[in-house]
């Protein structure tokens, strides 16, 4: 299910991806956007790599006694594995979404937030958090800034900030240096997966306020 | 003078290729002492203590078994695919998190993996490791560190003293050489 992204993931985060040490929230939005992108997943082929190498020249740490008799006898307990015949999503949520929500698009448990924009949060480690969002055509999202990093990456319809104009299988990493104010393109309403590892700061006071209900 | 050279340039395909088709229990044993010494560094420095180390490593090495099957060598190494299993179990078994993959591309009907381009990628494995290993010491230790996870990048930087942009732009370079020698 490959997209024409024209928007792609830093090596930073991808190259923490294929370290295993990003949190959770962060890791679904990234296996998902990998899902929708070639490049990102030639990356992570690439970075994986950089980790088998890294792998390889680690030094050794010897094993206790009779690790390797210990190991074939968990082995003996162990089944063998069945060939993966995870199939490849052809809806709105690729595969790795899918397992959160439970389903594709129709199964998701919207709440309203105002304006005619719902959010979803999907369970994760708290480490960081993540969310769907709905966003109409052509409405806005609150204005806000922010305090740690945010990952957004859009699974339907399209949105415009100032970075650009932001379609299915592009991703946007802002941090605190981006004060941006999205917009959903005409069109089709706007679905969005977004991370983030710190509360949204809004700068208006109702959302400030709507934040400590919403957890946002 | 490097003296970080490189000894080993087996690939290990076959002993995988004998465990899956023989439950050949000496190619086991043989993959077992090469990476499972590895494993147990990898996931101590990851941040595991020794105990919960040496089970997750016979954790990783068992799963290497029932998963031989599954290991393609025109997609990754030995050592990448032994990685990727070691790094997920220790996500689940040390930190507690699931990991989500991405889905799978549809591949065509399973075919014999081809031998020349499982040869290539091995190849090219070779000259990333030793890529990895002729890296300035300065840079080759900054990518290790992120990989073992023992530290982010701003967590490095106050550790070090270094500033913030400095670790990012080594490993940058350190990227570029790393993926100059893949080409």
């Amino acid at each position: 299910m490959s997209e024409n992204v024209k928007h792609h993931l830093t090596d930073q985060l991808l190259m923490s991806y294929a370290a295993g040490t990003l949190p959770e929230a962060f890791s679904l939005v990234v296996a998902t956007h990998i899902s929708l992108c070639d490049d990102a997943r030639a990356r992570l082929h690439e970075f994986e790599a950089v980790g088998g190498a890294v792998l390889d020249e680690t030094k050794e740490v010897e094993l206790g006694e009779g690790a390797l008799e210990a190991t074939l006898r968990l082995i003996s307990e162990k089944a063998k594995d069945p060939i993966k015949t995870e199939r490849v999503s052809e809806g709105v949520f690729p595969t790795p979404l899918q397992q959160y929500v439970g389903g594709d698009v129709e199964t998701v448990k919207w709440r309203r937030v105002g304006g005619g924009v719902k959010q979803a949060i999907l369970k994760t480690s708290d480490d960081a958090n993540v969310r769907l969002l709905y966003i109409p055509a052509g409405c806005e999202m609150p204005d806000h800034g922010h305090h740690g990093t945010e990952m957004t990456l859009v699974l339907q319809g399209a949105f415009e900030d100032e970075d650009g104009r932001f379609e299915r299988g592009d991703i946007e990493v802002a941090d605190e240096h981006l004060e941006n104010t999205p917009i959903a393109a005409d069109g089709e309403d706007c679905i969005c997966l977004t991370a983030t590892d710190a509360p949204l700061k809004f700068n208006s006071l109702l959302p400030r306020v709507a934040q400590k209900f919403l957890r946002i | 003078m490097n003296v970080h050279k490189r000894v080993h340039s087996k690939d290990w395909v076959a002993e995988i290729a004998a465990i899956q088709l023989n439950q050949d229990q000496t190619a086991f044993a043989a993959l077992f002492q090469h990476f499972a010494p590895r494993v147990k560094a990898f996931l101590m420095k990851s941040g595991a203590d020794a105990a919960l180390a040496e089970e997750t490593t016979q954790e990783v090495m068992a799963t290497l078994w029932t998963k031989a099957h599954l290991f393609d060598p025109t997609r990754a190494s030995a050592a990448t695919w032994i990685f990727t299993i070691a790094r997920n179990r220790s996500i689940d078994a040390i930190r507690k998190q699931r990991r989500p993959e991405p889905e799978d591309l549809p591949w065509g009907p399973e075919a014999e993996p081809d031998q020349e381009e499982s040869m290539a990628l091995q190849q090219e494995s070779n000259k990333l490791a030793q890529a990895l290993s002729e890296l300035p010491e300065k840079q080759r230790i900054l990518v290790e560190r992120a990989y073992f996870g023992d530290l982010s990048h701003s967590e490095i930087a106050a550790e070090t003293g270094l500033p913030l942009g400095t670790i990012k732009s080594r490993i940058r370079l350190a990227l570029e050489r790393l993926r100059h020698a893949m080409k």
